[in-house]
This record gives structure tokens, sequence and C-alpha cells, in this order.
């Protein structure tokens, strides 16, 4: 031991070892180089074999933060939720093998809900690709299907290139997850970054400025609309369309309805803002869509969870469809006047091509519908309800803070509740439904913001997928507050099994941890809130402290999201309330 | 609107490791119906071409179509279809021939279907024959009483008539 010490203690280096020639220009540093010069500041990863000659340099570049995750599913989620409140790529770091296999249900949320991310992941070396060596998984073969585009970096001197082209796919056009796998051989290799080359990608030619002549019929169906209705999703968000989508409503007076990724889109507070659509949408809104005689989608995709039965929904409208995706027009809903562009080019062409309209007749109707029927207001006799947990974060919050979710019952009553007016403040996993999402993404979220005030909304189920990454916002300081809505059960299982399985709760009782204790095992402060009298202290309490916090929310536990259209239903079905 | 069983498709795509892989994922992932595929090099280096004939209707093709252009590879999709439409598929059968019927299976052969015979042995003989898939399918269903014991064939390539390469029913990708 002392020899060793002695050893360590004496570094015996001349100053020519430290000199350039020591640090090659290998594939490692190249990256690295190359990272930066798309402006990446933060990486979320995890070291492991093949991967360990970029670790070896990561000390060389101050200027990449590496976060270091406890799952790459983690590191993942963080990247999706670093890139949901930045719109610039998310960037995450795995080994070859499981390292990579970990990132899988990560990337497919990415694609899903159209997130500009860079998966990175190492590749055994390449003269034993392909025959079955420790750690080996074709990793490209596995994530065709769920990503936009993904390479195997075959030369060091292609690695330039290759991570300058997978930064340009991933955030433009429809932006998605791009993964690039880099042999161990590559990493080692000299060679040099290069200049940036001029892409040259005949196959990928998105669409930005619509044709003329679809604005022209576009607009012509919508100053022929005595009932028009916006459907914004989240096209809108990812394109930055949110004010020209407000000046495009306000000219034509058309109500704005949102998707559950479009929340964020439009202000919910304003007169056309009509709040969220589809299967847990508010009434007026899913009333507006039947009634409605057109329909402007706007960088959404008439997602199943949006139209239930397709035969029936919105029988009496006509449809514009506006996306950058020309595959999504016509997929589900056929439309009447297809507009392949991006949001906030199209409507700014629709804004400046339209003659100011008036709906009075059309707003009353729904103004009436949203009297008629207002959101069933949670009931105090009934114990701590998560509505009044969401109600009272909101308010107590200004409506300001970014709040991430899992899947489930508590991420409707989320978007339901914290009615967010602010652009990329509402991080959900709105395709893929993934749960285990909400910590992890509010951790990506922490770090692209690091002043900001985060709400991890979770539920008792969700959180246990990926409550492993408490450590990882304890090790960061990140300003992350975990509400877990604590009802014993995996809710919208138990939801579904009591409306559509005669209340068969097959495996839906989850049992849990004492999560202040699962918390505090992690140096993170906790507390459990089990009435409705103590919610705002606790919520107090949390933002007092700098740093994470975590509030187990006791809430009831056979309550149910309403309204609620059932899967495959019509707005004929809705069902209200109990 | 016109609707065909069958659709043949040719995607023109740029020569990378893998592309069949993307190409096949897509189909299988979406659940389209590949009746064949052929593969190959084209006037252009670098560039392969791919016909597939698919079952479907219209808004099968229209989907496969936007769906082909999504992938970073594929630089045009065209569908082939009406009396222009040349389609070859080649096909080699080892059939089974005796003394006595060897004669007869020459001449449905070579005389009707103008087939060629590539290879003699003392119990089977091997054809050759090129067309449009359904005069495969008719060969075949002629001398099957005789006993096929192998079939290989390449899939169907398509092409039109005249000098233009491009007068085609285009699906573009922009609906």
């Amino acid at each position: 031991m002392v020899v060793i010490a002695q050893e360590l203690t004496a570094p015996q280096e001349d100053e020519q070892s430290r000199a350039p020639a020591a640090r090659p220009s290998i594939g490692a540093r190249i990256l690295c180089e190359a990272l930066i010069r798309e402006g990446v500041e933060v990486i979320f990863g995890y070291p492991g074999g093949v991967i360990i000659p970029l670790y070896d340099v990561f000390p060389e570049y101050p200027q990449l933060k590496h976060v270091l995750v406890r799952h790459e599913q983690g590191a993942g989620h963080a990247a999706d939720g670093y890139a949901r409140v930045t719109g610039k790529a998310g960037v995450c770091l795995a080994t070859s093998g499981p390292g990579a296999t970990n990132l899988v249900t990560a990337i497919a949320t990415a694609k899903l809900d159209s997130i500009p991310m860079v998966a990175i992941t190492g590749q055994v070396a390449q003269p034993v690709i392909g025959s079955d060596a420790f750690q080996e998984t074709d990793i490209m073969g596995v994530t065709i299907p769920i990503t936009k585009h993904n390479f195997l970096v075959r030369d060091v001197k292609e690695l330039g290139p290759t991570i300058q082209k997978a930064f340009h796919l991933a955030q433009t056009g429809r932006p998605g997850p791009v993964l690039v796998d880099i042999p161990k051989d590559v990493l080692l290799a000299e060679g040099e970054l290069g200049e940036p080359i001029h892409l040259d990608l005949p196959g990928y030619r998105p669409t930005y400025t619509p044709n003329r002549r679809q604005i022209r019929l576009a607009v012509e169906e919508i100053q022929r609309s005595r009932k028009p209705l916006i459907l914004a999703g989240h096209g809108v968000l990812l394109s930055g369309a949110e004010e020209d989508l407000l000046a495009f409503a306000e000219k034509a007076e058309i109500p704005v309805g949102l998707t559950l990724l479009g929340i964020g889109g439009f202000p919910q507070s304003h007169p056309l803002g009509l709040g969220m659509i589809g299967m847990h949408g508010f009434t007026h809104c899913n009333r507006a869509i039947d009634e409605a005689d057109l329909l402007i989608g706007v960088g959404m995709r008439f997602d199943d969870r949006v139209t239930g039965k397709l035969d029936e929904f919105a029988p009496n409208a006509r449809v514009i469809h506006i996306d950058i995706d020309p595959a999504e027009i016509g997929k589900n809903v056929p439309a009447d006047v297809p507009v392949v562009g991006d949001a906030k080019i199209a409507l700014r062409m629709l804004t400046e091509a339209i003659e100011p309209q008036k709906h009075p007749e059309w707003l009353a109707d729904i103004a009436e519908w949203r009297k008629r029927s207002p959101y069933r207001p949670p009931d105090k006799e009934r114990g701590l309800l998560a509505q009044t947990v969401i109600e009272r974060l909101f308010a107590l919050t200004n409506g300001e803070a970014i709040v991430t979710t899992d899947v489930g019952q508590h991420q409707m009553w989320a978007a339901q509740f914290y009615k967010t007016d602010k652009p990329n403040h509402w991080i959900s996993s709105g395709g893929l439904g993934t749960m285990g999402f909400g910590v992890p993404s509010a951790l990506g979220a922490a770090l692209a913001r690091p002043g900001q005030e985060i709400w991890a909304i979770v539920g008792d189920g969700g959180v246990q997928m990926t409550s492993f990454e408490f450590a990882t916002l304890v090790q960061e300081r990140a300003n992350v507050k975990v509400a877990i809505l604590n009802n014993g059960y995996l809710g919208m299982v138990r939801q579904w099994q009591q409306f559509f399985f005669n209340a068969n709760y097959s495996e839906v009782r989850i049992g849990q941890p004492d999560f202040v204790a699962l918390a505090n095992a992690h140096y993170m402060a906790a507390r459990r809130v089990e009435t409705p009298e103590e919610v705002d202290e606790a919520i107090t309490w949390a933002q007092s402290i700098e740093g994470p916090v975590l509030i187990d929310f006791v809430i009831g536990q056979e309550e149910n999201v309403f309204p609620m259209i059932p899967s495959g239903a019509t707005f004929a079905d809705l069902i209200e309330e109990e | 609107m016109e609707e065909h069983k069958y659709r043949t498709l040719v995607v023109l795509v740029q020569n990378e490791t893998g592309v069949l892989n993307r190409v096949m994922s897509l189909f299988r992932q979406r659940m389209f119906n590949v009746e064949s595929v052929a593969v190959g090099h084209t006037e252009t280096p670098g560039i392969s071409r791919m016909t597939f004939v698919l079952e479907g209707d219209d808004y099968t093709v229209e989907q496969v179509t936007k769906q082909l252009y999504k992938l970073l590879e594929v630089i045009k999709v065209t569908e082939l279809s009406g009396p222009n439409l040349i389609q070859r598929e080649l096909a080699l059968i080892k059939v089974t021939a005796t003394d006595r019927n060897r004669s007869d299976i020459m001449r449905i052969a070579t005389d009707i279907f103008r087939a060629r015979v590539v290879d003699a042995a003392p119990d089977t003989l091997t054809l050759e024959v090129t067309g449009p898939s359904e005069k495969i399918e008719s060969l075949i269903a002629m001398i099957r009483t005789y006993g096929i014991r192998e079939v290989a064939r390449t899939g169907a390539v398509a092409m039109v008539r005249g000098s233009s390469t491009a007068g085609l029913r285009v699906v573009s990708s922009a609906a």
C-alpha cells in the first residue's frame, strides 16, 4: 500500500509527455470536437467497456458536461426532457450491448413524440462485429424502426460528417431521434475532424414552405366556414409557431383545442383557448369537434386518442391538415385540404391571406357548453384528490413551473388542471405512453434550465420504474420536485378494468416502498401529505428548498379520470362523471 | 378510384449498407403485404432499383409511398400501372420428366410459353421462362401434373413502354 501511494504521489512525468503529441487526434477526441461544434453542452450517459476510449478523453473537454445517470433509459429520457425544453437535440450516450438496448425505450419515446435526439452508442471493434462478441448487439438493426435514421461509423474519416448529419436530421423537418453507433476501433483510430461538409442528402428534403395553391384553398375553406376549430398539436411547439398561431386564431377568430402534446402551444387563459381535446379532453372541446364544420389540424396527427372511432370523428367537418410530414396527412383522417409545410410558415401565410373573420354564434355555443358542463370540481369530502393537488400546484407556481409526468391517471389530471400557457413547459410522453418518463425527463429539464422550478408529477407505479434516478437528481442538485400522486393502484389500468372488464382488478394493486424513506435514502428531503389542509404548506416547503424534494401525496384510491371517451368510441359515448 | 389487387412500385434508393433492411422493416412494421421484391443496380452508379409487387388499394399505395419517402436513402418512388406497363420475371423450374412424357413437357414449355430447356437429367428437365408473372403462374399450373421438384423465381421487374422513363404515374411525396 505504501509503495503504491508513493508511486501515485510522485509522478515522474517530464514536460514532453504532456506535449500535444501525447494527445493524438483519435476518434474519441474527434467525436467530442464534433459534438462541441454542434453546440452540445450536456451529455447524459453511462460508461462501459467499448466506450471507455471516449470517457478517457472527456476530462479534456470541460465544456461538455457529462451527467452520469443510473440507467441508460434515464439518460435517454433526460436527453428527451432536455430537448423538449430547449428545442435543441438532446444527447445520450451508452456503451454497446445492454447499454445500447437500455436506450431503446427512450429512443422509441422520442420517435413517437418527434423529439430531436442524438443517441451515441459504443460498438464492439469492427474485426469482431458479427461474432457475438462480449456485449455485442446489432443496435442498428434493433433501432431501425424507432429512429428517424441511424448510422454505423465504419471509418474514422466518416465520424465528423456523420455527427453533422445526425444533428441535421434530428433537428430539421419533423424532428426525431438519430442513433450513431461507433465501434471501439473507430474511437481509437487516428484521423481529423475536418471542416463541416456540405450536406448532400438527396433523399431528405423536408418541405417548409407550403404550396401557395393549398394555402389559397385553405383560406377559401376558412372563409366559408361558420364553425371552424383549430386543433393544435406538438408541431406548433416544435416549429416555434405559438405566436403565429395566436395571430392567426385571433384574426380569423377561431377557437383552439390542444392535443396532449400541444399543451403550451396556445394559451388556455385566452378566450379562444379551449384546452385539451381527446379521450380525456374537456367536454366542450370534444363537443366543438363533433359540431364543427371545419377542422384545421396544425402539427398534429389525428392520433387515436384524439379521434376515437375514426368513422364517426368530426362527422360534420371538412378538414384542413397542416403538417411537415406528408405521411401524416391522410393517414388517419382524410384531408380535404392537405398543407405540407412548417407550421410557423403555414400559419403566417394563412394569417396574411385571410380576411378578418367573426364567429360570434359559434363562440357563444362553445361558451354555453363550457358553462353547462363545467368540469366536475373536486369534492372536498372525499379526502385528498389529485385534482386538488394539481390545482394548488398550478396556483402556487403561478402556472410557471416546468411540469413533467409519467403516464396514466396522474398524467391526465395534470394535463387537465395544470393549465400552463407557456410553451415547452409541459413535458409528457404522449405517443409511446412511457411509464417512468417523469423523473428522468425532469432531470434533463433541470440541466437545461438550472434556475427553473420543475415539478415531476408522477404516479406511485411509474415512479418505481425509474426512482433510481433520484440519485442523479441529488448528484446534480437538480431543482426537481417530485410529486407522487399515490393511490396504491396502477390507476389507469384499474379504471379501464372498472369500466371495460367488470371491475376485475387483476394485478393493479401495487405495493410500494415508504417513498419518504426511499427519498431520504437518496439524501433527498421528503414528506408525506394525506389531507387537503396540508397541501399548500407542503408545496411551499418544497419550493423553499433548493434541489430535489419529494412529496408523497396519498390520494383517493379509486378515483377516475373524467370526462372519458372510451377507446374506439365517439363523442356520443362520452362519460362525464361516475 | 381504380383499385388493383396487385400494384407495382419501383423504388430508387441510394445503395447504402442496410437499405434493404430499412425498406423491409418498414413494410413489415406497417403490415404492407409484399408479393415479390427484386433488387439490382441501375444505369446510375450508387443507385439501386427495387421493384415491389404488393397487395393493396390506393390508400395502401399512398401510405407505402409516403412512408418510403421518409427513408433517407429513398430517392424516388413510382407506381407503374396501366397498359404501358412491361413487367417481367424469370423463373427456373425443375420438373420430373420420364422418357414417355419428356417431349410433351418440352412442347408445352417451349412452344406455348417460349421457355428454354436449360438442363436435362435422366428424370428431370430444368426450364427457364421469362415473362409477366401471370405467364409463369400459367406454365407452372400446366406442368404441375408432371411433378414439380423446385421453382426459383426472381420476382418481377418493370418498366414502361416508349422512350420516356418518367411518363408514369408518379406518386410524389407531397400529397
